[in-house]
């Protein structure tokens, strides 16, 4: 008996103090090989007596399984070793700066129109559009802006010469973006509720102004629509643009020859560290008023000339710059540089592609 | 328009401050666009008197004045040649601003000499141009009055908008006339105005004049004054003038500025001695010229209505006066003009001849046709009053349009209609009387207009009027109707599309730019030239509707190089412009791209900086127009994207032959050298309106029904010919078995030692996929034969 307990003491202090597999292997083998000395030792089982395998069975059992289970845990140990051992020296210096995708973005003017379509849509709007190479029926004379009315000439116009002309008609870039509201009511029957973004061109350049910019148009034909509704809906939206609950209009008699009575919009802002942060009350002691939106009550004459009965249907329009919109609410200062492409510009004014309007986060980004 | 608070006053008796009548003119839609009061710029400015004068003791030119402004004798170093002992001026204190300069006087050491103050000139106080010296007040000036009080310059200067419908608010009285309306105050008879004016006894038959352009000048009425001593207007007017900005000339025009700025009603004044015989509203001759005030010299064109004598153009009616009869100093016998000038006419004369001018900016919106007389009889007094001389009788040639105009079927419910706000009737007759308007009957009320609101013409102007006066801020907010429920989608499948491919292209990295719509016909050239080309652009730079996005982001590229940029990734939504066959604007959404410079900055991990090629072209506009949900699996790879690109690397997607969804590739470098760009850059345009848009079939996927059996995978290699295009290849194996092959995907490109010549390997992996039963061995060699004789049919042969 005592043989077997000093081979097996003998083998487990060998395995436990072999250093690497493969010494550990040879271990195996001289143990538990076809060869080995405990398979020596198990085949002598067969040619036992019972009595003498009662006897010294579970001895020569329990040495192999001692046998393999220090074999077992050896393995295991050296194996964690190994791949320490390989971890360490597959360490990097993860200081080292990785490869950065590039940042696109998106213009602020597009990000804008995406916010005024989000809140306009929540009222009942969609979105229109027209060519921006108009002819002047749609532009001046649908808009009851004959061709004498001195409000042409406030319109710097750009126009396209006389061989441009479709139909006897003066073709030109539109100076704003009312044609759509012609084209939506002579292609539409009422009820409407249409905003119309995009392009539009007066040929004026200067610090403020740039030949090509953006505005939007709303209007709203249908039964029995007053400046009351023009009122709320500008406050509503402008309440939603802004994301503040505190926008105050000043509403002010004006002229355009579309609208009738036409109202002229101011914003009340507030002084705030030498910005103007739109909000409050205009009279307010640190405030102020800022024309911002032209707006009235759709002319008769415009109705009429779309197709449309004006006793019948009646409703408001009004205008409003999205660049300047874009400046007020995300403070840029320089008009032109809307139109220049600078790079540090669009990367520091512009919107990740991630940042969608949507109104329950809040149309601003 | 500017006037003075004093002006406003002669015809509005009110006891309103500034402040109220400021508010009043914005909330009535005269909106004020600057109040500014000359005294308190001339605050710390008095009347002084020179009590001695004595030379510098260290500058010749200057002189020690010992000046007193009403509190003793100071002493002031004063250079001005005229300063002496006993004159009275104008003397600024320490602690007063100059003005002119904004310069702080201080007690300060001239040349040695202490001097506290300074005595100044005309233009220094922004009086007017004069600087040849200090100014000289009469000797009778009170010392150490306020100079503004005792110029009687503490009146403030209103400057307000008037637009283009209120002809009648570009006189003072018209103003006037909307504050009392709006409850201010009341509004002044003109005749007790003009009450102290001497009355018209007239001698004589009235002047020779007559129109023979009914439709351009339907009347001209004028009067004769004779033996008038011309001359710088009284004090009073030209002080008026002055505080608004006008410059005073003589008193005859002075007066004509004065009855067109107080009551609206603009007229010209001629030199008979420089006329030869009468006077007549005629339409110019082609070619004719007149030199005007301006001092220019207009060609007039057939169709312009024009006054003149027997041998020439005397004034570009109702624009401006000739320079050769105006009033003049030694003027005698002038010839006073009010005549009616069709506004249309002279709007149109006006734009051909690019001239503006205050009389101009009067016809055009249409004066006062009932104002005639009175207006012609208000300035021929005020000729005699100033400048004496005997009056003729005045000539009426023809009749101003004077049909009295009347709206009919006003409701007073129309304000609480067409405004929201309801006012009662009595309060909106009362509105309408104090505006000049006539109300007669009941229920459907007829409204008279007055004949100086030309721009009221049915009954939303009748709206207007009363809901201007009565207050914008009374219109309660009423909210828009709203549909029950969630607000539904509005946007277009169009608009979706832009959308998301600006969101996708801002997601790969590119940064989108808005450029102008017009570029320069040389940048258009290479694209096809322009089909729209401004006639009055704003620069040569500006001057053709863009046919491609290209030419614009280029000179982006360029700018942001100019500034440093390493690494340029640009894109624009926007539109090219085009002629349909019709003639009308063709406009098509399309999203453009320039990539330049390095599209991987060098580093430690990938070495050199990495420029960017054509297959980043390619990447970009497949992965944009997937993001567009364009048919990518039915896209064709083409050729021919134009010659704007690299002839050898670039394409196009189609639909079909002819349907070109995107073109892309290398610049050719030939423009990228026109750009003023160095190295490779890339540029790709998607043409939005060629993708088909997607057709919504409800929200429901197709079941979900992954194959049974996992699909194998096999390679095969070819030598090809070194002409054939990978993707010909690659459809041709895919294309071997239809049910069998469900990818086939090139991995491999090689051309070298161990290919012949003229030849070229390419590796296609094939993934097969099996139905119910796995592929037995017979049946992938099957399918391989298949994909073999397949490549064959190119010229394909497989590589041992």
């Amino acid at each position: 008996m005592t043989e077997i307990t000093s081979l097996k003491d003998g083998l487990v202090a060998d395995i436990e103090s072999t250093d690497t597999l493969d010494a550990l292997e040879a271990l195996r083998v001289g143990a538990l090989g076809k060869s080995g000395v405990v398979t020596g030792l198990l085949k002598t089982l067969g040619a036992m007596t019972p009595e003498e395998r009662q006897a010294k069975g579970p001895a020569i059992h329990e040495l192999r399984e001692s046998v393999t289970a220090a074999i077992t845990a050896r393995k295991a140990a050296l194996e964690t070793a190994a791949l320490d051992a390989r971890l360490a020296a597959e360490r990097l210096d993860m200081t080292l700066p990785a490869e950065v995708a590039p940042q696109g973005s998106v213009h602020p003017v597009s990000q804008v129109m995406d916010e005024l379509a989000e809140i306009f849509a929540d009222l009942g709007f969609s979105v229109a559009t027209g060519p921006e190479i108009e002819d002047d029926w749609r532009n001046f004379s649908a808009l009851n802006i004959p061709e004498t009315h001195p409000a042409r000439a406030m319109h710097d116009t750009f126009y396209f010469g006389d061989n441009y002309q479709v139909d006897g008609k003066a073709m030109l870039l539109r100076t704003h973006t009312s044609p759509v509201q012609i084209r939506t009511m002579v292609s539409e029957a009422p009820p409407i509720r249409i905003i119309a973004p995009g392009r539009v061109y007066r040929s004026d350049s200067d610090a403020t102004h740039t030949p090509m910019f953006h505005q939007v148009e709303g209007l709203v034909i249908d039964k029995g629509i007053t400046l009351g509704h023009l009122k709320w809906t500008l406050e509503t939206f402008l309440k939603a643009y802004f994301e503040r609950e505190d926008m105050v209009l000043r509403l002010r008699p004006s002229y355009f020859p579309f609208t009738e009575p036409s109202v002229e919009v101011d914003v009340g802002f507030t002084w705030v560290n030498g910005q103007r942060v739109m909000g409050g009350s205009g009279d307010a002691e640190n405030g102020g008023w800022m024309e911002l939106l032209g707006s009235g009550m759709v002319h008769p004459a415009v109705i009429r000339n779309c197709g449309l009965d004006p006793d019948e249907w009646q409703g408001f329009a009004f205008g409003v710059g999205v660049d300047r919109l874009a400046m007020l609410k995300y403070g840029m200062n320089d008009l032109r540089a809307f139109f220049d492409g600078d790079l540090r510009w669009l990367r520091h004014y512009g919107f990740s592609a991630l940042d969608v309007p949507t109104l329950s986060g809040g149309v601003g980004a | 328009m500017k006037f003075t608070l004093s002006w406003l006053k002669e015809h509005l008796e009110t006891s309103a401050t500034l402040d109220e009548v400021l508010v009043a003119l914005t909330d009535i839609g005269l909106e004020v666009e600057g109040v500014e009061n000359p005294a308190e710029k001339l605050a710390g400015f008095k009347v002084a008197r020179v009590l001695s004068a004595a030379p510098h003791p260290q500058a010749d030119k200057l002189q020690v004045l010992s000046v007193d402004a009403g509190d003793g004798p100071l002493q002031v170093v004063c250079g001005a040649p005229n300063a002496r002992a006993g004159l009275v001026g104008v003397f600024g204190l320490p602690g007063a601003t100059v003005p002119a300069n904004g310069m702080v006087l201080r007690v300060a050491a001239i040349r040695g000499v202490e001097s506290n103050g300074m005595m100044c000139s005309t233009r220094e106080l922004e009086l007017g141009e004069d600087h040849e010296g200090i100014i000289e007040l009469p000797a009778d000036a009170p010392v150490g009055t306020a100079f503004a009080d005792y110029a009687q310059l503490d009146d403030p200067v209103i400057d307000v908008s008037i637009t283009p419908n209120r002809q009648d608010c570009m006189g003072v009285r018209g103003i006037a006339r909307d504050l009392a309306a709006k409850g201010l105050g009341r509004l002044r008879a003109l005749e007790d105005i003009v009450a102290m004016l001497p009355a018209i006894a007239p001698h004589g038959a009235g002047p020779d004049v007559r129109t023979e352009d009914p439709e351009g000048c339907p009347a001209f009425y004028a009067q004769a004054v004779r033996g008038v001593t011309n001359g710088p207007a009284p004090e009073w007017l030209q002080r008026r003038l002055k505080a608004i900005g006008q410059k005073p000339i003589s008193a005859l025009v002075d007066i004509t500025n004065f009855v067109m700025i107080g009551l609206g009603r603009p007229r010209h004044v001629y030199d008979m001695a420089r006329l030869k015989g009468g006077l007549v509203a005629r339409k110019a001759k082609a070619g004719e010229e007149v030199l005007a005030l301006n001092g220019k010299t207009y060609t007039l064109a057939p169709g312009m209505t024009v006054i003149a004598d027997a041998e020439q153009v005397h004034d570009i009616g109702g624009i401006m006066g000739g320079e050769h009869s105006g009033a003049q100093d030694g003027t005698s016998d002038v010839l006073i003009e009010c005549a009616y000038f069709t506004p249309e006419s002279i709007a149109r004369t006006g734009q051909a001849l690019g001239l503006t001018s205050d009389a101009r900016q009067r016809f055009e919106r249409g004066v006062d046709p009932a104002f005639l007389d009175e207006g012609l009889s208000i300035a021929t007094r005020l000729v005699l009053a100033l400048c004496g001389g005997t009056p003729s009788e005045v000539t009426r040639a023809g009749s101003p349009p004077d049909a009295p105009r009347s709206i009919e079927r006003y409701r007073p419910d129309m304000v609480e209609g067409l405004a929201g706000v309801s006012v009662a009737p009595e309060r909106q007759k009362a509105i309408l009387a104090a505006l000049g308007f006539t109300v007669s009957g009941e229920g459907d009320w007829s409204i008279g207009v007055p004949s100086w609101r030309r721009d009221v013409h049915g009954t939303a102007d009748i709206v207007e009027e009363v809901v201007r006066i009565e207050g914008l801020d009374k219109v309660p907010s009423v909210p828009l109707p709203r549909a029950p429920g969630v607000a539904r989608p509005t946007a277009t499948p169009l608009q979706l599309m832009e959308r998301r491919l600006r969101r996708a292209a801002a997601a790969r990295g590119l940064n989108e730019a808005i450029n102008w719509s017009f570029i320069s016909e040389a940048e258009a050239a290479p694209f096809g030239g322009g089909d729209w080309t401004l006639a009055n652009p704003i620069s040569e730079d500006m001057k053709v509707m863009r046919p491609t996005l290209l030419a614009g982001l280029l000179s982006a590229a360029r700018r942001n190089a100019d500034r440093g940029a390493t690494s340029i990734r640009l894109f624009e939504l926007g539109r090219r412009y085009h002629r349909a066959a019709d003639g009308s604007s063709s406009e098509h959404p399309t999203l453009g791209l320039v990539m330049a410079g390095e599209k991987r900055p060098r580093g430690w991990q990938g070495g050199k900086a990495q420029a960017f090629d054509a297959f980043d072209a390619k990447a970009e506009v497949a992965a944009l127009l997937a993001a567009a949900g364009a048919p990518v699996a039915k896209l064709q790879m083409m050729g021919e994207a134009g010659a704007a690109y690299h002839p050898g690397q670039s394409g196009t997607l189609r639909l079909g032959p002819k349907t070109v969804l995107a073109a892309y590739g290398v610049l050719h470098p030939r423009l990228a050298k026109a750009f003023d760009l160095d190295g490779t850059v890339i540029a790709a345009e998607i043409y939005l309106d060629a993708i088909p848009l997607p057709k919504k079939s409800g929200f429901m996927r197709p079941p979900f029904a992954p194959p049974a059996l996992q699909a194998v995978t096999r390679d095969f290699a070819f030598l090809v010919p070194q002409a054939l295009e990978a993707d010909a290849l690659v459809r041709a194996v895919r294309g071997a078995d239809k049910t069998a092959i469900v990818d086939a995907r090139l991995f491999d490109l090689f051309a070298g030692p161990g290919v012949p010549e003229g030849q070229k390997s390419l590796a296609v992996e094939v993934t097969l996929q099996p139905g119910e039963k796995s592929f037995t061995e017979e049946a992938l060699k099957a399918i391989a034969d298949k994909v073999v004789a397949a490549a064959g049919k190119l010229g394909a042969q497989l590589r041992g």
